[in-house]
């Protein structure tokens, strides 16, 4: 019998994460709080894979490993499996899931939305929205990342969020949250890791 | 309307969202580990995660009061009971036990013999000093704050107001590890002490 905790544990644990590094440690260096976050997320991901690939052979190529992370490893973590998967197959893969769970208590502030229009042209507001809950990605991003890493692929990961629910009662459709990995040689990963927003500008505009 | 009779702990853990362990104890392992790189050293690694540990108590303990159906009046010794029973198996899926009662009932231990936070971890000799489960800490003291008892009899004498009788103050309490297994204890201990307070002092006298 796999020993369970209740979810809102996780979900404590991991908002505790984001509010002591982003408003505590690094109150004004996102990137660096970024860059802790994803680093334990990495270790957590690292580690995660390496117990669930333990009765099975190496994996024979990117693909495969992948297909690991979008079924087994995500039922593992969120008892469900990734719903899309896409890849321009020159290493960047897509991974979507439809009913994100960890972000699924997580709304934007209603007064962002006061015309009822998620597109509202309020560059600042939409930024500070999704600054906030960009935080809150880096976590999964490193999940992936470490798992990957420990099947032998170096790789950068980004996330993207569109729909998010709102507080105010209306039928929205649940959050959808895209990852985005490319497979890079080990010099660039650095680099890339800091500069997300190329990093997914740049995958998309290779489909 | 009567309330509803208080669930039992192992209903609520059945009823609520539950994960893979695994998650939760690699998660807070590697959550530690990064704040001893961040922090480097140990005392302040255990007061960040006391201060972490408070504010997910804070936060949990409405999530405690909704599933629990606990009445809010009730005092210190039901009160450790309860968090004890319920609220450690409908987070945890462990339950502790309490013991160690002082005469004057303002002081018990919280005991865990079986805790998920420390699955398959080991304290390097590098960690002298850090209490591991230091969330938990925090987590007891935020929760109790939030709650409500009686007024405990020893602090009656206390009193300060000549207005209404006040009966019910939240709990703050010190919160200190007794025990700790990853020290080569045989369980985690947990203290936990009503601080002396003084109800709030009106700055009116009442109209009634």
């Amino acid at each position: 019998m796999v020993r369970e905790v209740s979810e809102s544990c996780v979900e404590s644990l991991l908002a505790e994460i984001v509010l002591s590094y982003c408003s505590g440690f690094y109150a004004n260096k996102p990137e660096l709080a970024a860059r802790r976050i994803e680093a334990i997320g990495f270790q957590v991901g690292h580690q995660l894979s390496e117990r669930y690939t333990m009765d099975r052979p190496r994996f024979t190529d990117n693909l495969d490993a992948i297909k690991f992370i979008c079924k087994d490893f995500w039922s593992e973590l969120f008892k469900k499996q990734i719903d899309n998967l896409k890849t321009n197959h020159r290493g960047t893969f897509v991974l979507q899931d439809n009913r994100f769970r960890w972000l699924a208590h997580m709304s934007v502030d209603p007064s962002v939305q006061a015309s009822g229009n998620i597109q509202d042209p309020s560059a600042m507001a939409e930024n500070k929205s999704a600054q906030a809950t960009g935080m809150h990605l880096y976590f999964p991003c490193g999940i992936i990342r470490g798992a990957l890493s420990n099947l032998g692929i170096e790789c950068a990961v980004s996330a993207d969020i569109s729909n998010l629910p709102a507080f105010v009662n209306r039928t929205c459709t649940p959050p959808t949250l895209s990852f985005c990995y490319s497979c890079m040689t080990e010099a660039v990963l650095f680099t890339q890791l800091l500069s997300e927003k190329w990093l997914f500008q740049s995958a998309v505009s290779s489909f | 309307m009567a309330p509803a009779a208080p669930k039992s702990g192992d209903v609520i853990f059945a009823s609520v969202d539950r994960v893979n362990a695994e998650l939760f104890t690699l998660t807070y392992g590697a959550i530690v580990r990064q704040l001893i790189t961040d922090l480097e050293e140990v005392e302040e690694v255990n007061k960040q995660l006391d201060q972490m540990g408070y504010n997910i108590g804070v936060r949990l303990v409405d999530e405690f009061l909704a599933k629990s159906s606990v009445s809010m009046c009730v005092d210190f010794r039901e009160t450790a009971d309860v968090i004890a029973k319920v609220g450690f198996k409908m987070f945890l899926g462990v339950t502790a036990s309490v013991t160690n009662w002082d005469a004057e009932g303002t002081t018990c231990s919280l005991i865990l013999e079986d805790n998920p936070l420390v699955d398959f971890v080991e304290l390097p000799d590098t960690c002298q000093g850090l209490h591991y489960c230091n969330i938990l800490s925090g987590v007891v003291r935020g929760a109790l704050e939030m709650l409500r008892v009686a007024l405990p009899e020893v602090f009656k004498q206390l009193r300060l107001i000549r207005a209404k009788e006040v009966e019910e103050v939240s709990m703050k309490t010190e919160v200190t590890w007794l025990r700790d297994m990853l020290r080569g204890d045989d369980v985690f201990e947990l203290q936990v002490k009503l601080l002396k307070q003084v109800p709030e002092e009106y700055p009116y006298k009442d109209d009634e």
